[in-house]
């Protein structure tokens, strides 16, 4: 089993190194700031930290007049309250103007657990996806997440990076290098391409091997950064493996599974299967129980792979 | 000699190094006044639609603050220590455009392209396209939270420039007014300076009909900001308000001003009929000729 890390504490210790390197480097965040691990830099920096208690709306204006005024905040909660309790303020203060905010949310997805459904994000990434200008990366892994965070503070204009709770296998090794905009292909294969995001990208390496043993040659697509889009990787996969299947911890509608398609439909028509939650509200339990009722493990991705594969056309198919 | 002329030659000749920091005048403010709400009326009237009402209750409010309190550069709208001027009430964009006009920022010409396709001038105000233009606003209730921003900003760079935000009380219904006004205090935002135009209407009628705000001053108070109350039409009152908040420390003000809407135009004065709908051709020519 791979080491099992938290993106939220390397979150919370690459906010302390970029608030050490640059002093423009400001972080909000409303009242979960032990949550979100932003209370490391808090504690270093206390003059650049705002708290603004639980007042969503309020968070996102602040920091849209600070990157206004030439700083770079970051401004962090759950999930679920941001985007979701201040889309507006989002998009008219933040994604209109192209102001350089930098929104980082833990706590993303349903892996949450036992909170239940007020706390899981599974409209998230539709929401801040629908925003013009936004930047939207969902890391795989704690390394990943890291690496995003520093692009999103090297880089001008509004990110969204969506975060999760638990521990998560480590994907990546010191060695890798995020590129904004680009897909990371971590496994080849022939035969048919998952494509996933945070936590599913280890399930999608997971049901790969099992797969092997069937026979099924499945490459692996990270796509961390889910907007602007690998739009030449997804076309490239669906071209050379002939079907697809993309996994998301968000619903069906609005996320990876739905950007993926819109590509695939325009330049490359294959078959397409996707592992999301089905128009639902999960409710309360352990994350790892929730993932299996709401079909988000390594064995609903093998199910979707071999269906998508029977569904190839004779010219698309590595196995007839 | 033009408005725009009059801030020129105190900026000797409008050299992009030196600060407008007009001092007009009453009775100059007064002429300035009559020619912006000239201006909204031919505006709106051209345009067809928009909110004349609650951008003729703000006039003597910004007019206040551009010909006599703010520090800026029409030439220069991104001067780092630029006073700053913030609309929360989006709508009342013809004023804030025709008042950027008037200082120079963009050409008076350019007033009746409002609300067109390509104008500069949008229909609620826009950062990215308009030279003056601080915040996107019209979306009403965020510009409160955006002005603590640039103030904490301003605080941590350690800038000496000023932030004051304008909004309506028919705004101030909306929840994120009063998360800001609670944050504003807490991190003693005393920088800010925040304006009601309290004409007691908004859009459904009066305020006390729609949802009761009072006591409106005792809210304020209550969140922690020093209150000044004013006749919003008196630019003495108004002028001698903005110098007494720059002597408040350790928490932010509130300037709340008393106003009429659709102030100068008799049809217009406290009818909400004029909060959203532009004057017909027969209505502006009436309402240019009362104005004078």
């Amino acid at each position: 089993m791979p080491q099992e890390v938290s993106m939220r504490e390397a979150y919370g210790q690459t906010l302390v190194e970029l608030g050490r390197e640059n002093p423009d480097i400001v972080v909000l965040d409303a009242d979960l700031s032990r949550s979100t691990m932003t209370q490391l830099f808090a504690r270093e920096f206390p003059e650049r930290f705002f708290d603004c208690g639980i007042a969503e709306q309020n968070m996102v204006g602040i920091a849209a007049g600070l990157a206004a005024s030439g700083k770079i905040p970051f401004a962090s909660t759950f999930a679920v309250f941001v985007p979701g309790r201040c889309f507006d303020q989002i998009r008219m203060s933040i994604a209109q103007p192209g102001l350089n905010v930098k929104l980082v949310t833990t706590h993303g997805g349903i892996s949450v657990g036992e909170d239940g459904t007020s706390h899981h994000s599974i409209e998230d990434l539709a929401l801040i996806g629908s925003c013009p200008g936004f930047a939207v990366i969902v890391p795989a892994d704690a390394i990943e997440a890291a690496q995003a965070v520093r692009a999103a503070a090297a880089s001008y204009g509004p990110f969204y990076i969506r975060l999760c709770r638990p521990k998560t296998p480590l994907v990546y090794n010191e060695d890798y290098r995020f590129n904004l905009g680009k897909a990371v292909t971590i496994r080849q294969g022939k035969d048919a391409t998952i494509i996933a995001i945070g936590l599913m990208v280890a399930e999608a390496l997971k049901a790969a091997e099992n797969l092997e043993r069937e026979g099924i040659d499945c490459r692996v697509l990270n796509m961390p950064t889910l907007k602007p889009i690998d739009e030449a990787a997804i076309i490239k996969a669906a071209a050379e493996t002939g079907a697809i299947v993309a996994a998301e911890e968000h619903l069906e509608h609005g996320g990876l599974g739905s950007e993926v398609a819109q590509r695939v439909a325009r330049h490359q028509p294959v078959p397409m299967e996707f592992i999301a939650i089905k128009d639902t509200y999960a409710k309360s339990g352990k994350p790892g129980e929730l993932l299996k009722r709401y079909g988000l493990t390594a064995r609903d991705i093998e199910q979707a792979v071999r269906s998508v594969i029977r569904r190839k056309k004779p010219s698309q198919s590595g196995i007839d | 000699m033009s408005l725009s002329e009059l801030g020129n030659l105190k900026t000797s000749a409008g050299s992009k190094a030196e600060v407008f920091s007009s001092s007009a005048s009453i009775t100059e403010m007064e002429a300035i006044a009559k020619r912006l709400r000239r201006h909204i009326i031919t505006m709106t009237g051209k345009a067809g639609s928009g909110h004349p009402g609650g951008s003729l209750s703000a006039v003597e409010i910004v007019t206040a603050l551009y010909f006599r309190v703010l520090r800026h550069k029409p030439l220069d709208p991104h001067w780092p220590n630029r006073d700053r001027f913030i609309l929360s009430k989006g709508h009342a964009a013809p004023l804030l455009y025709a008042t950027l006009a008037e200082c120079g920022y963009f050409p008076v010409d350019e007033l009746t392209t409002l609300r067109q396709l390509d104008s500069r001038l949008q229909g609620h105000t826009d950062r990215t396209v308009t030279p003056g233009v601080e915040m996107s606003a019209g979306a009403l209730g965020q510009g409160l939270s955006f002005a603590i921003g640039v103030g904490l900003a301003g605080r941590l760079n350690s800038r000496s420039y000023r932030v004051y935000v304008l909004l309506g009380d028919g705004e101030c219904d909306e929840g994120q007014v009063w998360e800001a006004a609670m944050a504003a205090a807490h991190f003693k935002v005393d920088n800010l300076v925040a304006i009601v135009d309290n004409n007691g209407q908004q859009l459904d009628g009066w305020n006390r009909d729609v949802m009761n705000l009072d006591p409106f001053n005792k809210k304020w108070q209550a969140f922690g900001w020093h209150v000044i109350e004013v006749d919003g039409h008196d630019l003495t009152q108004l002028i001698s308000a903005f110098d007494r908040a720059k002597l408040i420390k350790g928490q932010p003000t509130v300037i709340i001003a008393h106003t009429i809407k659709g102030r100068g135009v008799s049809f217009m004065e406290n009818n909400p009929d004029f909060h959203g709908k532009a004057p017909n051709a027969e209505q502006v020519e009436i309402a240019l000729r009362e104005l004078g």
